[in-house]
């Protein structure tokens, strides 16, 4: 890239990293508004998602994060095998995040593990995370989730048999293991949430595949007919538990739930499941060679 | 709606319920981690910048900017403006707020995500309630803080940890553990609990 377009795409990124903190894609916004049609007037389910679709307005409007916790910073990138400068690119994006986050896109939201520091910048080790793969097509595919500290806590992991849940190594245990995650999770992921949940893996694995589902459309249908049952009995079953938005009770728990599945080892059988709070902060764009932001994905 | 507006007495806080909707008129302070540790190891602001005294705490660390504005017929003065100020998960506070209620006389206490036992039972033995804010709504709580009148430990606790005081109005809250034993907590673990046993009889067969 020459430094014309290097600055292109650096603009773009930081482009990329606002609309992601400040908006919430269509499809988002459409499963909040069903769910929040389905609650009943006059409670604090209701209340509570009159809150939320104001405050998604708001913050489209005022091109503000539209929560304080800008959270973990994920990027999931494909760029061209064919003249990419893989070190040039990501130092550019580390540059976009520190800039969006000197303008108030990104809270300051980085702290060294062992000294408690927070340098102010968003930069550190794994911070941000940038899972990049090379294709060979001629753009580069730059996806990013915001995901908040909150929803993140209440992720989980299983080791299938699990006697507690009693959970065995099959689909019944698995959507017992799912079900067990989001009654546990209670409002402290700040639900109504979505779920990205894996089966197989190893543990690392699992889990970024499971986040990885994160970037699925609402509305998409898993191509795997056993997984698409699943999900679509997740969230009914979830929605029968109670829980409502923020755990004020009600009839809305769980907005979508996108399942996949790994090969595993024959020892190991895990179930990781990755709760995404409904401030789901999930934006992409397609961007050419030339650094230029073509279409937004979602 | 119910309208609770400053001074924050045990008479109207006692006469709140769990599931009521409420919007806060008045002073409320912020205080996370940092300050809620510090004050349980003995500590206390100087009461003529933070009387806690029937006051209500905010579990948030607020995105603040410093704007500077000059006052009319004065110099430049210094002012701070709420840009987000959504809620933090309270729990982290649950070994402290109990002894915090009882020992400041705090009346309520702004968060998500709910407190435990010991919170549950101080409220109820001390008056006090726990309101509900909805988290990831910073932007709808941030309107709803019209001043921020002062701030404490800025140079001890750091900005988002500080002791902000903040003017709010119409700032809407749920009651979720109030000053009469009850946890709306408690009731949906419970009640979540029982139905996930019954789906799984269901999945059985």
């Amino acid at each position: 890239m020459k430094a014309a377009q290097q600055k292109k795409f650096f603009d773009s990124l930081v482009e990329v990293i606002r609309k992601t903190s400040t908006e919430l894609p269509d499809d988002v916004v459409r499963a909040i508004d069903a769910g929040k049609a389905v609650e009943s007037e006059g409670t604090s389910a209701k209340y509570a998602m009159g809150i939320i679709t104001d405050n998604i307005g708001i913050a489209k409007k005022k091109s503000q994060p539209l929560c304080q916790d800008t959270g973990s910073v994920l990027f999931f990138i494909h760029y061209p095998a064919k003249g990419t400068d893989y070190d040039a690119m990501t130092k550019l994006i580390r540059k976009a995040v520190a800039t969006a986050t000197k303008k108030g896109y990104l809270r300051q939201n980085s702290v060294d593990s062992i000294t408690g520091k927070n340098d102010g910048t968003n930069l550190g080790p794994g911070a941000p995370t940038i899972h990049a793969e090379p294709w060979k097509k001629d753009f580069f595919d730059i996806r990013l989730v915001l995901k908040g500290g909150g929803c993140e806590n209440v992720g989980a992991q299983y080791s299938l048999p699990d006697s507690r849940v009693g959970a065995g190594r099959d689909l019944l245990g698995v959507k017992k293991c799912i079900l067990d995650a989001v009654q546990q999770a209670q409002g402290k992921g700040c639900g109504p949430g979505v779920l990205g949940v894996t089966i197989g893996g190893d543990r690392a694995t699992g889990y970024l595949n499971s986040k990885e589902q994160l970037l699925r459309k609402m509305d998409d249908k898993n191509p795997d007919p056993a997984l698409a049952k699943l999900e679509a009995e997740v969230v009914e079953e979830a929605n029968r538990l109670g829980i409502g938005p923020m755990g004020f009770g009600g009839k809305t728990t769980l907005l979508g739930t996108k399942v996949s599945a790994l090969n595993r080892v024959p020892a190991s059988y895990f179930v990781s499941v990755s709760y995404m709070c409904w401030a789901y902060r999930r934006q992409g764009a397609k961007i050419s060679a030339k650094g230029e932001i073509v279409k937004w994905w979602y | 709606m119910v309208v609770l507006k400053a001074p924050f007495t045990e008479e109207k806080i006692r006469a709140l319920k769990v599931g009521d909707m409420v919007e806060i008129e008045g002073l409320v302070f912020t205080g996370r981690d940092a300050v809620h540790k510090w004050l349980s190891e003995g500590n206390a602001p100087p009461k003529d910048e933070v009387d806690l005294k029937d006051s209500i705490i905010y579990h948030c660390g607020p995105v603040v900017m410093e704007k500077k504005g000059s006052a009319k017929g004065g110099g430049p003065k210094k002012k701070y403006v709420v840009t987000a100020a959504g809620p933090t998960t309270s729990t982290r506070e649950e070994p402290y707020q109990a002894g915090i209620i009882e020992r400041f006389g705090v009346k309520g206490v702004i968060g998500k995500g709910g407190m435990g036992e010991k919170t549950r039972q101080a409220c109820q033995k001390f008056g006090c309630v726990y309101f509900h804010a909805v988290g990831g709504a910073a932007q709808v709580l941030a309107e709803a803080i019209k001043d921020v009148e002062g701030v404490y430990g800025l140079e001890k606790f750091g900005s988002p940890e500080a002791i902000w005081k903040l003017r709010v109005e119409k700032f809407p809250v749920v009651v979720t553990i109030d000053a009469h034993g009850n946890s709306l907590h408690k009731d949906i673990e419970a009640t979540s609990g029982a139905a996930l046993q019954g789906i799984y009889s269901e999945l059985k067969k």
